[in-house]
C-alpha cells in the first residue's frame, strides 16, 4: 500500500520532470555553481591563501597596467569579433535561405564545419598558417611577390589573427540560429509587403529584422559571454604575446593563477567581468521577455 | 539451518584469538610488504629515456619489496603543472612528484622537507650546483632532491662552419673537445665579440635566433642580464630595475635584435630548434636536443653543430639553468620508501644510465656526476660536439630572476617580465625609461603578500 502511494507520488508530472532534470541539475551544481562560488571564495584570499582579504585582490588589479591592457583587449576582441560573427552569420543565413531547399542542406553542412571541429584543433591548423617563421600564408604571399606579414609577432597582426580565427569558428553559430529564425517568419508577411510594393530593403528592415530581434539579442548576448571567456584560440596562437597584447581575461587568469601560482589573483581576474556581463544579460533578457509579452 | 548466536563474550574471545595469531605469526616479506609508491614524473623529450627510467625504478621496487607505479606526465600544454596544481589542492595523488625549476617554490607549503635525504646525497656524492640550492633550499629546508632526468642548461649551439666562414671565429679552437682551453681565446669570447659576429652572420643571411616571447626558452635573456649585472630585484627582495646595468643591457639588446629575425617575438620553445635544424640559423641557445633531432632530420646540419659556452659580460659568464628535482608531497602515503628512492636515484650508476638514455640531454645537478661522464665526450658527429655541453670552464649556471629571492624570481620567470621588458624596448620602440617604469609596476605587483 505504501509502495503504491510512493509510485502515485512519483508519477505526478512536476515530480517526474524534476527527477528527469536531476542529473542535469546535479551536473550544473557540481561543475558550474560550486566552482563559481569557490572561485569567489578564492578571490577573497591572500596570495598564500591563508587570510581573508575581502576585495583587496580586485583593488590591487585596478593598479596594474597590464591588467587594464587585458581589460581593453578583451572588450575590443569581444566587440569586434561578435560584430563580424553576427554580420557574416546574418549574410550567410540570408544567402542560404534564398537558395532552393534542395541545395540548402549541403551549404548548411559545409558552413557548420568550423563550429563543429574542436577549436583547439582547428586553431592548431591556423597556427601552421600563421607560424612565425615558416608561415604557409607567407609562403603563398612570397610566391605572389608580396612581403611576408608578421601574423603573430606584431601587435596589430596578432590581434587581427586571433579575431579572424574567432570569427571563423563562431560565425556558423550565428548562421544556424539566424537561419532557424528566418525559417520561422511567416511567408505571408512578405507576400503582403510585396503586394504593398515593398522593395528588398524595406522587407529586410521592416519585416525580417523586427521578427528576428529576439534571436539576434540572445545570440549576441550568448556570443559576447563566450567570446569574453575565450581561451583556446589565444593560448594556441599567441599565448598572450607579443608583449601581452593579445591576452584576454581567461589567458591572463591562467598566466597569473596557474602558471605563476597566484590562484586568488587569477580567480579575481576571471571574475572581473562577471558583474558587467550579469547586468548586460539582465538588460537583454528583460527586453526579450518584454517583446515576447507584447507579441 | 542452525542459527548461530554471537554474544559479546564470544565476539571478544574470537577477536583475541585472531589478534594472537596475527602477532605470533612469522613476518613474511612479500613484493608488497613495503607498500605502494606512486610517482608522477616529467615525461622526457628524448625517445627511450622514459623507458630506461621506468626499468630502473621498477627494478629498485622489486629489490626492495615496493610496488612502484610511474606515471610519465608531459609538460606540453602545461599538463605537468596542472597535475601538480590539482594534486596540491586536492591533497591526494602521487607520493613523489617531478619539480622542474620553480615548482619547489610554488608548492613548498605542500612538500615535505627532505633535509636528511639531500644531506645524505651531498655527504656521499659531493656538492650540488649552487643554482640547485637556490631553487630547492627554501626557508632553511630542502624541498626537492636532484632528479635523475630533466635537468639541463642552455649552451650556445652554433654552426661552426658559418662562424668561421662569415665571422672569422673558430669555435672549435676556442672551445675544444678537451680541457686545455686557451685562456686568451676564452677571454676574447665576450658579448661584444658576439654582437660583431651576429651582425656578420645576419648580413650573410644566417642570423642568431632566440625567442623574446612569453615562453620558457626566453631564459637566455636572464643569463645575459646576469652577465651585465642587471638585476630586476636584488637579493634582499628590493626592486632594483632602475639601474645603469639594466640600461646598459637593454642598449646592448637594442643593437643585437637588429641582427635577429623579427619573428622572435612570437617564437615558442620549438622555434629555435627548427631555426637551426632547417639550416637557416647560425646559432641558438638550447640544450642538446636540437643537435639530436638534427642528427635524425637533417644530418648534414648536425655534423656542423658545436655546443659551447655563452659569451662573457662585464660581470661574468652565465648559462641559463633549468634544474629539475623530485619532491615528496606532504600527503604522500609512503614517505619512507619515497625517501629511500630519492637517495637511490642520486647514485652515479643511475644518473649515468639516464644521461646515456637521454643522449646527453640531461645534466646532473651533482657536480661529481657530470664531471665524469663519457656520454658527452663520445657523442658525434662531429667528434666532440657535446663535450662543452656541460659546463667545462668559468660559466656559472644561473636561474632566471636571480638574485631575487626564489618566491620573487619564480614570478619574474613565470610572468616573463624580462622578455616583455626587452620586447617593449626592442620591438615596440618604447623608451628605456618607460620600459623600466612598466617593469617596476609589474614587480610591485608580483611582490604582494
Amino acid at each position: 500500500m505504501k509502495i503504491n502511494n510512493l509510485f502515485v507520488w512519483l508519477k505526478q508530472k512536476p515530480r517526474i520532470a524534476f527527477f528527469m532534470c536531476l542529473p542535469l541539475i546535479l551536473m550544473v551544481a557540481c561543475l558550474i555553481i560550486y566552482p563559481f562560488f569557490y572561485s569567489i571564495f578564492l578571490a577573497t584570499l591572500n596570495k598564500a591563501e591563508t587570510k581573508f582579504v575581502g576585495l583587496a585582490n580586485f583593488l590591487f588589479l585596478f593598479k596594474r597596467e597590464t591588467f587594464w591592457l587585458v581589460v581593453q583587449q578583451s572588450i575590443f576582441f569581444a566587440l569586434v569579433a561578435v560584430f563580424f560573427k553576427a554580420l557574416i552569420g546574418f549574410i550567410a543565413a540570408h544567402s542560404i535561405n534564398e537558395l532552393p531547399s534542395k541545395g540548402q542542406r549541403k551549404w548548411r553542412g559545409m558552413l557548420l564545419i568550423p563550429w563543429v571541429i574542436p577549436p583547439a584543433l582547428s586553431t592548431l591548423g591556423w597556427w601552421w598558417l600563421f607560424e612565425p617563421t615558416y608561415s604557409a600564408l607567407n609562403w603563398l604571399l612570397e610566391k605572389l611577390s608580396v612581403d611576408a606579414i608578421p601574423w603573430l609577432s606584431e601587435t596589430f597582426w596578432a590581434r587581427f589573427s586571433i579575431i579572424l580565427v574567432n570569427i571563423w569558428v563562431g560565425a556558423p553559430f550565428f548562421l544556424i540560429m539566424y537561419l532557424a529564425a528566418l525559417k520561422s517568419i511567416p511567408e505571408d508577411l512578405y507576400e503582403a509587403a510585396s503586394i504593398d510594393g515593398a522593395n528588398y530593403w524595406q522587407k529586410l528592415f521592416f519585416i525580417t529584422l523586427p521578427m528576428m530581434k529576439n534571436i539576434i539579442s540572445i545570440t549576441i548576448l550568448f556570443s559576447i559571454i563566450v567570446t569574453f571567456a575565450n581561451f583556446d584560440i589565444v593560448r594556441v596562437l599567441t599565448r598572450g604575446g607579443p608583449i601581452d597584447t593579445t591576452h584576454l581575461f581567461a589567458t591572463y587568469a591562467f598566466r597569473v593563477g596557474i602558471e605563476s601560482g597566484d590562484i586568488p589573483l587569477g580567480a579575481a581576474v576571471s571574475l572581473f567581468m562577471f558583474p558587467v556581463l550579469a547586468v548586460l544579460s539582465f538588460i537583454i533578457l528583460r527586453n526579450v521577455r518584454k517583446r515576447t509579452n507584447e507579441v | 539451518m542452525k542459527k548461530v548466536n554471537i554474544n559479546r563474550r564470544k565476539f571478544v574471545k574470537g577477536i583475541s584469538a585472531v589478534s594472537g595469531y596475527a602477532i605470533a605469526a612469522p613476518y613474511v616479506k612479500t613484493s608488497h610488504s613495503a607498500g605502494k609508491l606512486l610517482l608522477g614524473i616529467w615525461s622526457h623529450w628524448i625517445p627511450g629515456a622514459d623507458d630506461n627510467l621506468r626499468i630502473i625504478l621498477e627494478k629498485w621496487g622489486e629489490k626492495n619489496g615496493v610496488e612502484v607505479k610511474v606515471d610519465f606526465i608531459t609538460s606540453i600544454g602545461n599538463k605537468l603543472l596542472l597535475t601538480a596544481q590539482a594534486e596540491s589542492r586536492a591533497q591526494t595523488g602521487h607520493d613523489i612528484f617531478s619539480l622542474p625549476t620553480w615548482y619547489s617554490t610554488m608548492f613548498k607549503h605542500r612538500l615535505d622537507p627532505i633535509d636528511d635525504v639531500v644531506e645524505d646525497i651531498i655527504n656521499k656524492h659531493g656538492p650540488l650546483l649552487d643554482s640547485a640550492r637556490f631553487y630547492a633550499h627554501l626557508d632553511g629546508h630542502w624541498r626537492g632532491s636532484p632528479a635523475p632526468t630533466g635537468s639541463f642548461f642552455d649552451s650556445f649551439v652554433s654552426r661552426y662552419d658559418l662562424f668561421k666562414e662569415h665571422a672569422g671565429i673558430d669555435l672549435k679552437e676556442i672551445f675544444p673537445a678537451h680541457n686545455n682551453r686557451s685562456e686568451e681565446l676564452i677571454n676574447n669570447w665576450t658579448y661584444d665579440t658576439f654582437l660583431t659576429a651576429a651582425e656578420k652572420l645576419y648580413n650573410a643571411g644566417k642570423p642568431f635566433g632566440a625567442t623574446i616571447g612569453a615562453t620558457p626558452d626566453s631564459r637566455w635573456l636572464s643569463a645575459l642580464f646576469t652577465a651585465y649585472g642587471a638585476e630586476l630585484v636584488n637579493k634582499d627582495g628590493e626592486i632594483s630595475v632602475d639601474s645603469d646595468e639594466i640600461r646598459e643591457v637593454l642598449e646592448y639588446l637594442k643593437r643585437l635584435t637588429q641582427f635577429m629575425p623579427k619573428s622572435v617575438y612570437a617564437w615558442d620553445d620549438s622555434s629555435n630548434n627548427r631555426w637551426i635544424i632547417s639550416g637557416e640559423g647560425s646559432v641558438i641557445s638550447n640544450p642538446a636536443s636540437a643537435w639530436a633531432v638534427a642528427k635524425r632530420d637533417n644530418p648534414e646540419v648536425s655534423k656542423k653543430l658545436w655546443h659551447h659556452d655563452a659569451p662573457r659580460g662585464p660581470k661574468g659568464r652565465f648559462r641559463p639553468d633549468n634544474s629539475q628535482f623530485w619532491g615528496i608531497w606532504s600527503f604522500a602515503q609512503n614517505k619512507s620508501a619515497a625517501k629511500d628512492l630519492l637517495r637511490y636515484v642520486a647514485e652515479k650508476s643511475v644518473v649515468d644510465s639516464c644521461v646515456e638514455a637521454s643522449k646527453g640531454y640531461d645534466i646532473p645537478l651533482i657536480v661529481s656526476h657530470f664531471k665524469n661522464n663519457k656520454t658527452w665526450v663520445e657523442a658525434s658527429p662531429p667528434d666532440g660536439v657535446l663535450y662543452n655541453y656541460p659546463m667545462r670552464g668559468d660559466e656559472v649556471p644561473v636561474a632566471p630572476g636571480y638574485p631575487a629571492p626564489p618566491e620573487i624570481a619564480s614570478q619574474i620567470t613565470t610572468q616573463y617580465i624580462i622578455a616583455n621588458l626587452v620586447a617593449r624596448i626592442t620591438a615596440k620602440d618604447q623608451s628605456i625609461k618607460k620600459g623600466i617604469r612598466w617593469a617596476e609596476n609589474e614587480l610591485e605587483g608580483i611582490m604582494r603578500g
